[in-house]
């Protein structure tokens, strides 16, 4: 048997996210907390040296480890997308973990880990290192959820959110399993093509995907596998709902595709009308039930969940324009709600979490450009022009009424509308309602000038959207 | 002779009663947790019988990162579960009831 070096290059961005998350894991074990300033500056170092290795290598595209493991234009440009965001959660996160004695190194080994999982999963090609950088991603998760150890809700959601992580993985498992008995292989591509061959064993087929597609919803957080997404956005830190938030839907974005179109693409008949009905559930639930939330953390949890609705419109059409619609619509996504959460984390302070929608009463009068930032994040959220939420929402749209689907695109749209209620609630909150206390607090520093550059970036995107489509759209051809 | 659908229907037996476990229990979160192992056993069992019948090793190595991954996974769920028995003194699961999803 001949053994072939493997091409270590494709995996260059994970050997440097590994080596440099030990490396912050010992300079943590062997400094404490002292130096937490210094972990801080090797977590962003180590995540922008990733970057700098994904965007060196940028159009290589090949299979490395016996195939196991893929880079192409689709893992190249999530990663980039992940190491961004997560170094924007890292600066947004520092003042607020700060104040609340959170501000351990465990913080920032915990994040790097979980961003070597993304990075894993968004190359997998194989399932085991799809499960593997699942696995890696969700427990890292589990454990930055119960890092309040003082914290009742905290505790709760991490159970909670263990729990049904577990189940999902679970679900997933059992789907692969029964998709490596009929197929006989774990490789996306030799899976593709048993499939594609073999007619006779549809059955079995469809009910091993019912299992996958059960599991994927799970980790999206789709209707009706929804349960565990508000309670985790609530009870956790708002630093940790953030991180949670933004990149792992990302890397979740991956997993579908690579799930469903690089692996089960000729089993599209049966997978479409599951997607369909979890789309529309999630669009119909997440903006209804988000109508009564107080909460805004509750609310942007169930604004998340209709967004997942429709991220899965763009896939559920099955084209490749949908594809790239979705991935447009997932980095937009991403990208909004890195800035809310980073006005939340910003206006949250010692003894004070901003998470009622009552404490942005008049905050125009007091903090005009936090709340203009924030304005423009809930207009871009309920999908108005020209932000860039309405291209990515017009983009999944277009999808679906190509392929004929005028039912789906109908809902979507009334839905949207609906929508449209609780951002603007916040909107009015801010800028109508008086307060007689003063919110009292300042910001400065480059997490403000950093989240205003953000906000500013989702309006560029919805004047010049473009580029950013024209990138996602060679993705997919 | 052991056939291979004989394999299937004892894990798909397991598999059901992990969930069932899980979706029925309402006393406590430990039994939760067995389930969860149990369920990762389910799956194992599947891929060892298709790899043997298949004749292909493939499976077999997935399942020692299952065990690997389920190891690990009981280890931070247990950690959950102490602090959160430090902060509300029971395991009971009807207790969870903070945060209503």
């Amino acid at each position: 048997m001949n053994y072939q070096v493997p091409n270590m290059l494709f995996a260059l961005p994970e050997m440097v996210m590994l080596a440099m998350a030990c490396v912050v894991l010992l300079f943590v074990a062997f400094t404490g907390n002292r130096k937490i300033q210094w972990s801080y500056g090797l977590s962003q170092l180590s995540l922008f040296a990733v970057l700098m290795t994904v965007i060196f290598s940028w159009g290589d595209t090949g299979t490395t480890f016996s195939a196991t493991y893929i880079k192409d234009s689709l893992s190249d440009i999530l990663k980039i997308a992940i190491c961004l965001i997560n170094m924007c959660v890292l600066l947004y996160s520092v003042e607020y973990l700060r104040a609340r004695q959170l501000l351990q190194g465990e913080f920032y080994v915990l994040a790097l880990f979980a961003t070597l999982g993304m990075l894993i999963m968004v190359s997998a090609n194989h399932f085991l290192t799809l499960y593997l950088g699942l696995e890696l991603l969700s427990l890292c998760l589990y454990a930055m959820v119960a890092m309040h150890r003082d914290s009742v809700i905290a505790t709760e959601a991490a159970m909670k959110y263990f729990i049904l992580g577990a189940i999902a993985s679970g679900m997933l498992l059992y789907g692969m399993s029964i998709i490596y008995g009929i197929t006989g292989s774990l490789m996306l591509q030799e899976v593709a093509a048993a499939v594609y061959s073999s007619s006779s064993s549809d059955t079995i087929l469809s009910f091993a995907l019912v299992f996958i597609i059960i599991g994927i919803g799970f980790k999206f957080g789709a209707v009706p596998f929804h349960m565990w997404l508000p309670d985790v956005y609530h009870g956790a830190p708002t630093a940790i709902t953030l991180f949670i938030a933004a990149a792992p839907k990302v890397a979740a974005f991956a997993l579908l595709i690579r799930l469903l179109v690089d692996g089960l693409i000729d089993l599209q008949t049966y997978w479409q009308p599951m997607l369909m009905l979890m789309a529309v559930l999630s669009m119909i639930i997440g903006n209804v039930v988000a109508i009564a939330q107080t909460n805004i953390k509750r609310m942007l949890a169930y604004s998340t969940i209709s967004h997942v609705g429709f991220l899965l419109m763009g896939v559920l059409s099955g084209t490749d324009a949908g594809y790239a619609a979705s991935l447009f619509y997932t980095l937009i996504y991403a990208l909004m709600t890195l800035a809310t959460f980073g006005v939340i984390l910003l206006m949250s302070r010692y003894g004070f979490e901003a998470d009622n929608i009552d404490d942005y009463k008049g905050l125009s009068s007091q903090h005009p450009w936090l709340a203009l930032l924030m304005m423009i994040l809930m207009f871009s959220m309920a999908g108005i022009p020209p932000l860039a939420g309405f291209y990515a929402k017009l983009g999944v749209i277009k999808a679906v009424v190509d392929v004929d689907m005028m039912a789906v695109a109908l809902i979507a749209v009334v839905m949207s509308v609906i929508g449209a209620f609780y951002y603007l609630r916040v909107i009015k909150v801010m800028y109508f309602d008086k307060t007689e206390e003063k919110c009292e607090f300042t910001y400065s520093g480059p997490a403000a000038f950093v989240l205003s550059i953000n906000t500013l970036l989702v309006l560029a995107l919805g004047i010049f959207p473009g580029l950013l489509m024209s990138i996602c759209s060679t993705v997919f051809s | 002779m052991i056939v291979l659908s004989d394999y299937l229907i004892l894990a798909a037996i397991l598999f059901s009663l992990s969930l069932a476990g899980i979706f029925l229990n309402r006393k406590n979160i430990i039994i939760l947790l067995m389930c969860i192992e149990l369920m990762l056993l389910a799956v194992n069992l599947n891929f060892i019988a298709f790899s043997h019948f298949l004749g292909d090793p493939a499976g077999q190595v997935f399942v020692f990162f299952i065990l690997t991954v389920a190891a690990a996974e009981a280890a931070i769920g247990l950690a959950i579960l102490v602090v959160l028995f430090r902060n509300l003194s029971t395991i009971n699961v009807s207790d969870l009831d903070r945060l209503k999803g």
